[in-house]
């Protein structure tokens, strides 16, 4: 088939034509970007924290009445009630393991600060956040060690939580491991944290941990995390327990029970917006990344109904052609014209449009991707996803050609002979 | 003949009520959307207090040591304790307040029951009468009592009625933490959004605080404070110290003379510590008015603005749609349209007939554009982010989306219209 005819057919049609390309690019050109976006936005949901997340749980809870001074009768007061909690639960039916822990990955609530190669270092090497715990960290959290050893009962110190001082021995990240000393085991280095004069020897490597932060400011270090084993005493307290398999809601309700039972005076009622309560990991998960499960949810609905409308747009203008050019159509079928050409002639008219459509389509599209990076810091777009939106669209006009143009194939011989 | 069209162009939308109910669905669903998320925005980005905003502004001054705050540019933007002291007694503006976010343990005034944590705020003096907080009854504290570390306590309205219903409650006494204040003022309906006072970084859309005590009288009972720490140098994690930022500071300068005054007045002091060997970073005192300053902090996530560019893109698509369509169904038309031409109607006469019945479907679409925005709204409410709740449609809002309505309808009816007048009638009317 020739492509003239049609070519010289939609000049006579050259607004409804030049509107539904343009519709067509458009719709190529934001679907394109919101799919990224979605793509990027499950990417960033389902990266794993390096932890065992399943049947992991977190108590933050506040002793009322407790001391809140600095000084060091208060914290071995407090040392002691913590010391009291951990046994407690370490006692549990369903609980496996207990850990004290100042954060867990995704919390949103961190203490961050420069590791260094030097004492007194202005600029640390790199960032990185801290965890605070006891020897209990790894196995509680399920995290993978790949070089080196755990801490010891015995090595693990305890403070104010706004005192100060570097631990002599610490665990990191093998991402902190690897940006620390690139080319070398990263094992019983000394680095200085803080931009301290006191060295801290890395005794082991940990696979991966994420960092609690899961903001943009924190995205330049998110696996950048050094494990210390000091228990932080504060009147406030977050411990990680694992329950055992498939008992995560027993072991949950028997610690809440046995803490309250050990001493009632403190705070556990559930109120996740001020950090108190008893949370499944899933829930800490949940709540870290609902506004970009949102946002995924809400850029799948808007193509979706997009995609519709522009589907619905080309089957409403190609039915009205075909109504204007029944006439027109008899003619060709009494000349001698096959059903087939009728519909190959209306399929490679929408070929054509929707061609130029996804041709502009494409450009806007990293048109618009561009304008996004400068905007709203988004990454660059890979051209996959321009072409499987080329594809999508394409095949979207042949779908909604399809009916019209199968009633334009209908359309029978003797039409030619009927006036008006 | 207004009436006459008026039924023409029912008559011939319901001719082909498939096509007609699409283009209403896809105007309705395309303004619904903008709709919405303009609404969003607009309540996110209003003002949190006005009339008063313009007089009020934020001094940023930043101590930390060079090269920190790589990671968060925001770390600087909190004031020291010693620093926020000094601008205090400095008293250079009308009125000035630090102040830091914190919860507390309150206990039931009965005796019995468990106590239960609240959010509040710690605060300086200048900080009621400098916002216009309306008060219930009673009233703030004074400068002097702020030096005394009184233990006084400003109680929010829920607070108030969970702790004492509606018995009087002045000079009375509430147990925080572990020591008692006594009451000396309720606020009344005061839900300023967001809450520009708070540390922004950490929820600018939070729930109201329901006490308010003196900052001093907090430091001294070590009671819990929230917002970032941020520290450095080898003090530890010292709130008195001048290696910590966490404060947030505002002023009150009622012309913009006084508050030029007041930013050169802050890079004086810059200066004036850096001859004491601190603020080693270049002199660069900023301040900030309220406006500015929300901008500057980025209250609006950029999901939210990004929701809005993707609602007016679809909305955009909506409406090049509605045209192809609406000047394919015109065009179709030629041969009835060369008729009435031919009969004497005027190019005028063809452009107002098809005008209104493009004004028709922009209108159902409007309508449709409401309620699709009423249901985009309402979904926004249930989303647990804490800005949902304010995502109510106001009257102002109210009428945009009907002129959106009206004027996106008259742009998709104008081209198709002016097209199929200009249909040459001699030329239709031989073909047929």
């Amino acid at each position: 088939m020739t492509v003239h005819p049609i070519l010289a057919a939609l000049r006579r049609h050259k607004a409804g034509v030049t509107l539904i390309t343009l519709q067509i690019a458009l719709t190529l050109a934001i679907v394109c970007n919101a799919v990224f976006i979605i793509g990027q936005r499950v990417e960033r949901v389902n990266r794993p924290t390096g932890m065992d997340e399943r049947n992991l749980f977190l108590i933050e809870q506040e002793w009322i009445g407790a001391p809140s001074a600095d000084d060091p009768a208060s914290i071995e007061k407090l040392d002691a009630m913590q010391r009291s909690d951990l046994a407690t639960l370490r006692n549990l039916p369903d609980v496996e393991s207990v850990a004290t822990i100042s954060s867990l990955p995704l919390l949103n609530s961190s203490w961050t600060g420069g590791v260094g190669l030097k004492p007194d270092q202005q600029h640390g090497t790199a960032n990185a956040a801290y965890y605070f715990g006891d020897n209990q960290m790894l196995k509680t959290l399920g995290l993978h060690l790949i070089a080196g050893r755990n801490f010891a009962a015995g090595e693990i110190s305890h403070r104010g939580s706004r005192g100060t001082g570097e631990p002599p021995i610490a665990i990191v990240t093998k991402a902190l491991a690897d940006k620390l000393f690139p080319n070398d085991s990263a094992l019983g280095k000394t680095v200085y944290l803080d931009g301290g004069a006191t060295p801290t020897t890395i005794i082991g490597v940990v696979a991966r941990m994420q960092i609690p932060a899961t903001g943009r400011w924190g995205n330049s270090f998110a696996w950048n995390s050094v494990l210390q084993p000091v228990r932080l005493d504060a009147s406030y307290t977050r411990t990680a327990l694992r329950a055992k398999p498939g008992r995560l809601n027993a072991a949950m309700r028997e610690a809440r029970k046995a803490l309250f039972d050990a001493n009632p005076m403190r705070v556990m009622e559930n109120q996740p917006d001020i950090g108190i309560g008893i949370f499944p990991f899933s829930e800490i998960r949940a709540r870290a990344y609902r506004a970009d499960i949102g946002m995924a949810i809400l850029m799948g609905v808007i193509c979706v109904i997009l995609l519709a409308v522009t589907g619905a747009g080309i089957v409403g203008l190609t039915s009205f052609w075909v109504g204007q050019r029944h006439k027109q159509i008899g003619i060709r079928r009494a000349l001698g014209a096959t059903r087939r050409d009728i519909l190959r002639y209306f399929q490679t008219e929408n070929l054509m449009i929707a061609g130029a459509g996804v041709v502009l389509g494409a450009i806007l599209a990293v048109g618009l991707n561009l304008w996004m990076m400068q905007q709203f810091a988004m990454d660059r777009m890979s051209l996959l996803y321009v072409f499987t939106g080329v594809i999508a669209l394409l095949a979207l006009g042949q779908l909604a050609v399809l009916a019209p143009a199968l009633r334009a194939a209908a359309v029978p011989p003797v039409e030619a002979t009927r006036s008006v | 003949m207004f009436g006459y069209y008026l039924n023409l162009a029912l008559y011939s939308l319901k001719r082909s009520p498939v096509l007609t109910g699409l283009m209403v669905l896809a105007i309705g669903l395309g303004i619904g959307a903008s709709m919405t998320m303009i609404t969003v925005l607009h309540v996110m980005s209003d003002d949190p207090l006005p009339g008063r905003s313009t007089q009020l502004y934020y001094p940023r001054i930043d101590p930390q040591p060079l090269g920190r705050g790589d990671t968060n540019p925001h770390s600087g933007d909190n004031l020291t304790w010693p620093d926020a002291q000094n601008l205090l007694r400095a008293n250079r503006a009308e009125r000035q307040a630090a102040m830091s976010a914190g919860s507390a343990a309150v206990y039931p005034v009965s005796g019995d029951g468990q106590p239960f944590f609240v959010p509040g705020h710690y605060v300086t003096a200048d900080f009621f009468p400098m916002f216009d907080v309306p008060f219930r009854a009673g009233g703030g504290w004074t400068r002097e009592q702020d030096q005394q570390r009184a233990r006084v306590v400003v109680l929010g309205a829920d607070l108030k009625r969970k702790l004492f219903g509606d018995a009087p409650v002045l000079g009375r006494t509430v147990h925080l933490k572990d020591a008692d204040f006594s009451v000396i003022g309720v606020l009344g309906a005061w839900h300023p959004q967001p809450k520009f006072y708070a540390d922004l970084d950490h929820g600018a859309f939070d729930k109201d605080d329901q006490f308010f005590l003196p900052l001093q009288t907090a430091l001294d009972l070590s009671l819990a404070f929230r917002g970032q720490l941020s520290c450095w140098g080898s003090g530890g994690d010292s709130r008195k110290g001048p290696d910590c930022t966490w404060l947030q500071f505002w002023v009150q300068l009622a012309t913009p003379a006084k508050a030029q005054a007041y930013r050169q007045f802050l890079d004086d002091y810059w200066r004036q510590q850096q001859d004491h060997g601190r603020f080693p970073r270049p002199v660069d005192a900023r301040l900030y008015d309220l406006m500015s300053w929300l901008a500057y902090k980025g209250v609006v996530p950029g999901d939210v603005r990004m929701q809005l560019w993707l609602a007016l893109g679809f909305l955009l698509v909506c409406m090049i749609n509605i045209v192809a369509l609406l000047l394919a169904k015109f065009l179709r038309r030629s041969g009835e349209i060369s008729v009435r031409r031919a009969m004497g109607a005027r190019r005028r006469d063809i452009f107002v007939q098809l005008g209104i019945e493009s004004a028709l479907i922009g209108m159902a679409g409007g309508a449709l554009g409401l309620l699709v925005a009423e249901l985009g709204l309402w979904s926004v409410r249930q989303r647990p982010d804490a800005y949902a709740h304010l995502a109510q449609m106001d009257a102002p809002m109210l009428f945009g989306t009907l002129a959106l309505a009206i004027v996106a309808s008259v742009l998709a009816g104008l081209l198709p219209a002016w097209r199929a007048c200009r249909v040459p009638p001699a030329l239709q009317l031989k073909t047929q």
